[in-house]
């Protein structure tokens, strides 16, 4: 794959001896001392190592001239995949054309998709060019549709593996991978690497499949690297114009023509600032990928210069804005996070007055938010048995040749009409509108072992 | 060891020897098939006219105490676990045999902590010849490179009591450590500066050890009540500054994991119970303390209140969550095994509801019946289990001993005994094709509950049934098996072992042969 990076922003290699300048080729003969130099010519070291790490590596590589591959693996599971991780290591190596180079790996049960992402991104930073696609594991049955329900956005930070491969389980409506607040400056390249073998590698379980990147300039290395692997949507933070949802836009096109790919990516600009907001409908219009509009409002109340409150009063404006002009270009309204994991009741809080006020979904920092919200954007029971009964009154009406619809003495208008049986769809698509009778379960119906 | 030792193939296909430190034994048979024939063991008459009139049994120290029941090489010294890793006195034991110059005693605990790891420096120099009991972290290691003189012997906590029954462990001196005693011997568990609980997995010894000593650090004046262990059946009663550490004993909380995949199996467990209809008026259930376990607990005590639903007893462990079921009125009684919380302590020491039951009661193979077959529902855990639904919680998949059976083996006799796992830890697969040993035949494992789905026994047809119709994730456990082995990159290598050297033997609730644990090569 052709990369164009010339200057990594961030990222530099870690390891204190810094790669020496690009290899030109020199001349044939050279005295000992210096070929004696060369002997060591790029070391870097990726990944992370500590007693508290899990399902994580560290992997320094120190490419060399001659002298073969010598791996070096300490690993807490090297009883049952010692072999797979050096076959591993050796398979990105040989992805990158390397031959000669120690590379000594510290491994505390990461997979091998981590495994192979980590020793990637040491590679690079040792100046080699190159990739090493791991094996696909995982393709998703099917698009996600532009109208999906998108209740729920489990936030996983990008460079950690630990949390992304069982997301799934908890069935969120959407993950999102993120490359941006969550993941340290110098391990943008780090994470970048990570989310894309992790999109080939882990089946979210039917959750969409979203990555945030970082803002423009490092948002065009971010989508190089995860475009080919068709996520679903992407988010783009920190959106203050148009121009910059179609910026991103027209390079997700390029990428994708360039490779054939034509299954839509589609985009959530995350407004978050008073600029942002201000912009609102011309950012939901900006292309036709757009499918919904969210707000980050930490960083919008720092913009505001005002403390963020669990009741929101000092978003409200921002929040009302932006659920206008989401609906105003046809696209979903989606709210922040609620950052407090322990305060349940606060997030139910929030969240059915964020339903309320237009809202259609938020996000989660935790596989435990994802329940609550589920519940608070679906419509209640009393919602769904009037519209049950709006709705009929309407079909009856409609099959009778009436255009005037009523339930009991009242009339009823077109637009609850409407509502209504957009309550019932999303009660149908949730789950929510009971297919048939329950019935009634006898008691004791298991009976035991049976014993000798 | 002497002699050329044989292996027969038992009931679940594994290698098993025929004698075992100089002992004949039975492989195992299939659960439930083994039935010894004979009379019970029992331990040399005694006549009260040999003990003191006054009652007053205590003597200056344990040395002298030991010298007293003649202690010699070769002598099985039992001790209990009821101090987990803060018990000070079984060490305190062996020691004093090694000042006293013996050698080679078997050394018979209830179970071992890590705290007991000196214990390796007196197999080292010959003091313990080798351990009958659980062996666990340090100990286990040990015992797995091969560094035990005699093949270690796991047995569960009624399993240990049916071969202190049957006579394939004879006791020479029974050391129990008391949080209270009075000079006579009566011992209580639930008072005093070092309360445990009660004193139960120390009965047996109690009653068929040759000889008995109590050891306590909170001595009252005759009578000690209530008395766990009679006095009628004791020695010797010694007196010594601290039997144990009480912040190690108990662990004052006990934590309900807070990791989201867990969690979600403590759910699924709730909810399988839910579904099936175990959870019903009436209904009785035994978790331990694990972090799973517990959050279980939470979750089914919300469906109980939520379907107005209460057990007529819950089995510990117990720990503050089966309290308060208690005090909420959700249980009418706790029958209590052990108790891992301070809470657990002190309810069994107040409430009358909260019943100390010992492995005789509970767990005993030889008596006319137990409890564990009564238990509507069990939850455990295990290290692996695999896809004949065998499971393993004594070796880890590289081969290495590193924890006891407890009472495991006894619980599933359960009418439903459920494991509670997570489908793999990091990059260690939890279900396997095999098992590194066997310690549960899959006869008896009926659900297997994972993040990734939940699992009913093919033989469980009215589980199945049961649940026919609910929205939890009912899967084969072939299908998990293949999921979490296509994440982790394939099958995981068998562990290096030395299939001509075995280091332990796993014994079933009956006293045969289930498994061998193996030397595992460096």
């Amino acid at each position: 794959m052709s990369r164009e990076s010339k200057a990594r922003p961030t990222g530099k290699p870690k390891s204190k001896a810094r790669a020496k300048p690009a290899g030109k080729p020199r001349s044939r003969r050279k005295p000992e001392a210096i070929r004696e130099k060369e002997f060591a010519v790029k070391n870097a070291g990726a990944g992370r190592r500590g007693d508290d790490i899990r399902s994580d590596l560290f992997v320094s590589v120190t490419v060399k001239k001659s002298g073969g591959i010598d791996l070096q693996v300490d690993s807490k599971v090297g009883a049952f995949y010692g072999a797979s991780i050096r076959e591993t290591v050796g398979s990105v190596l040989s992805s990158f054309g390397i031959k000669h180079a120690a590379v000594e790996v510290e491994d505390k049960g990461g997979l091998p998709f981590v495994i192979a992402a980590r020793v990637e991104t040491a590679l690079r930073r040792a100046g080699c060019t190159g990739s090493a696609l791991p094996k696909r594991l995982f393709t998703p049955k099917t698009r996600s549709a532009r109208d999906r329900l998108r209740r729920s956005r489990l936030y996983l930070p990008g460079n950690e593996p630990k949390f992304a491969v069982n997301a799934g389980i908890h069935h969120p409506d959407a993950v999102i991978l993120d490359l941006e607040d969550s993941v340290h400056p110098d391990e943008k390249d780090s994470a970048r690497l990570l989310v894309r073998n992790s999109l080939r590698c882990i089946d979210f379980l039917g959750a969409e499949r979203m990555v945030r990147i970082n803002q423009l300039p490092l948002a065009y290395e971010d989508l190089d690297e995860i475009v080919p692997e068709s996520p679903d949507l992407i988010l783009i933070p920190k959106v203050e114009t148009a121009g910059q949802v179609r910026e991103v836009d027209a390079r997700i096109k390029k990428i994708q023509k360039a490779r054939g790919i034509k299954d839509p990516v589609w985009l959530m600009p995350i407004l978050e600032s008073a600029l942002g907001i201000e912009n609102a409908f011309d950012i939901a219009a900006a292309a036709d990928t757009v499918v919904a509009l969210t707000i980050g409002l930490e960083d919008y109340t720092a913009d505001l210069g005002v403390p963020r409150t669990k009741q929101g009063d000092e978003t409200l404006y921002a929040r009302l804005r932006l659920v206008n002009a989401a609906r105003a270009a046809g696209l979903q309204a989606i709210d922040s996070v609620f950052g407090d994991v322990g305060d349940m009741d606060g997030l139910r809080a929030w969240a059915t007055r964020s339903r309320a006020l237009g809202f259609e979904g938020m996000g989660c920092i935790h596989p435990r938010q994802i329940r609550p919200i589920h519940e608070a954007y679906a419509p209640t029971p009393q919602e769904i048995e009037k519209a049950l009964k709006i709705v009929a009154a309407f079909e009856e009406a409609s099959a009778k040749g009436r255009s005037v619809v009523s339930l009991g003495s009242r009339m009823i208008d077109p637009p609850v009409v409407l509502r209504a049986q957009r309550v019932v769809a999303t009660a149908k698509r949730v789950g929510l509108i009971p297919a048939g009778g329950g019935g009634e379960k006898a008691a004791g119906k298991t009976g035991g072992k049976k014993r000798e | 060891m002497s002699g050329k030792r044989e292996f027969v193939k038992n009931k679940v296909g594994r290698r098993v020897p025929t004698i075992v430190n100089g002992k004949e034994q039975a492989p195992f048979q299939g659960a439930g098939a083994y039935r010894p024939r004979g009379v019970k063991h029992a331990p040399p008459i005694r006549s009260c006219r040999d003990y003191p009139p006054s009652g007053d049994k205590r003597v200056k120290d344990l040395k002298t105490a030991l010298k007293k029941c003649g202690l010699r090489d070769g002598m099985v010294i039992s001790n209990h676990h009821h101090f987990r890793n803060g018990d000070k006195v079984a060490l305190m034991v062996l020691q004093a045999a090694a000042e006293l110059g013996v050698k080679d005693l078997m050394w018979f605990p209830s179970a071992s902590f890590p705290c007991q790891e000196p214990v390796i420096d007196l197999m080292d120099r010959g003091v313990v010849h080798h351990i009958e009991g659980s062996m666990n972290g340090p100990l286990g290691k040990y015992t797995s490179y091969g560094n035990m003189k005699g093949l270690g012997v796991l047995r569960s906590h009624g399993g240990r009591w049916q071969a202190i029954q049957d006579g394939d462990v004879h006791i020479d001196i029974a050391v129990i450590a008391a949080p209270t005693a009075d000079p006579f011997g009566n011992a209580d568990g639930s008072h005093g500066p070092s309360a445990c609980g009660s004193l139960y997995f120390a009965l047996a010894d109690s009653m068929y050890a040759d000889h008995v000593i109590v050891v306590t650090d909170n001595l009252v004046p005759f009578p000690c009540v209530p008395w766990h262990i009679q006095g009628n059946n004791v020695d010797y009663v010694v007196e010594i500054d601290s039997v144990g550490d009480p912040s190690k004993i108990v662990s004052g909380t006990t934590q309900i994991t807070k990791s989201p995949d867990r969690l979600l199996i403590s759910e699924y467990v709730a909810r399988f119970m839910r579904d099936a209809e175990i959870m019903r008026d009436g209904f009785s259930f035994q978790a331990g303390a694990g972090g799973i376990a517990l959050a279980f607990v939470e979750y089914l005590r919300n469906m109980m209140r939520e379907a107005g639903v209460k057990a007529r007893f819950v089995r510990g462990g117990s720990t503050q969550f089966l309290v308060d079921m208690l005090r909420e009125g959700l249980t009418d009684y706790i029958l209590d095994g052990q108790t891992f919380d301070l809470a657990g302590v002190q309810s069994m020491a107040s409430d009358p509801r909260h019943v100390a039951t010992s492995p005789f009661t509970s767990y005993n193979y030889h008596g006319k019946g137990n409890f564990a077959s009564m238990v509507d529902a069990v939850i455990l855990g295990a290290t692996e289990v695999d896809v004949h639904f065998n499971a393993n919680v004594v070796t880890h998949s590289d081969g290495l001993l590193l924890h006891g059976i407890g009472g495991w083996q006894n619980c599933l006799d359960s009418k439903c005994s459920i494991l509670a796992l997570p489908s793999f830890r990091d990059r260690i697969p939890v279900v396997v094709d095999e098992v590194t040993t066997v310690v549960g035949p899959g006869d008896l494992i009926d659900v297997v509950i994972t993040e990734r789905g939940i699992s009913i026994n093919p033989k469980r047809k009215d589980l199945l049934k049961a649940v026919k119709g609910s929205d939890l994730p009912i899967r084969p456990i072939e299908e998990i098996k293949d999921e979490v082995e296509r994440l982790l990159g394939g099958a995981p290598e068998k562990p290096r072992l030395n299939k001509d050297k075995p280091v332990a033997v796993v014994k079933w609730v009956d006293g045969t042969i289930i498994d061998t644990v193996w030397e595992v090569e460096k």
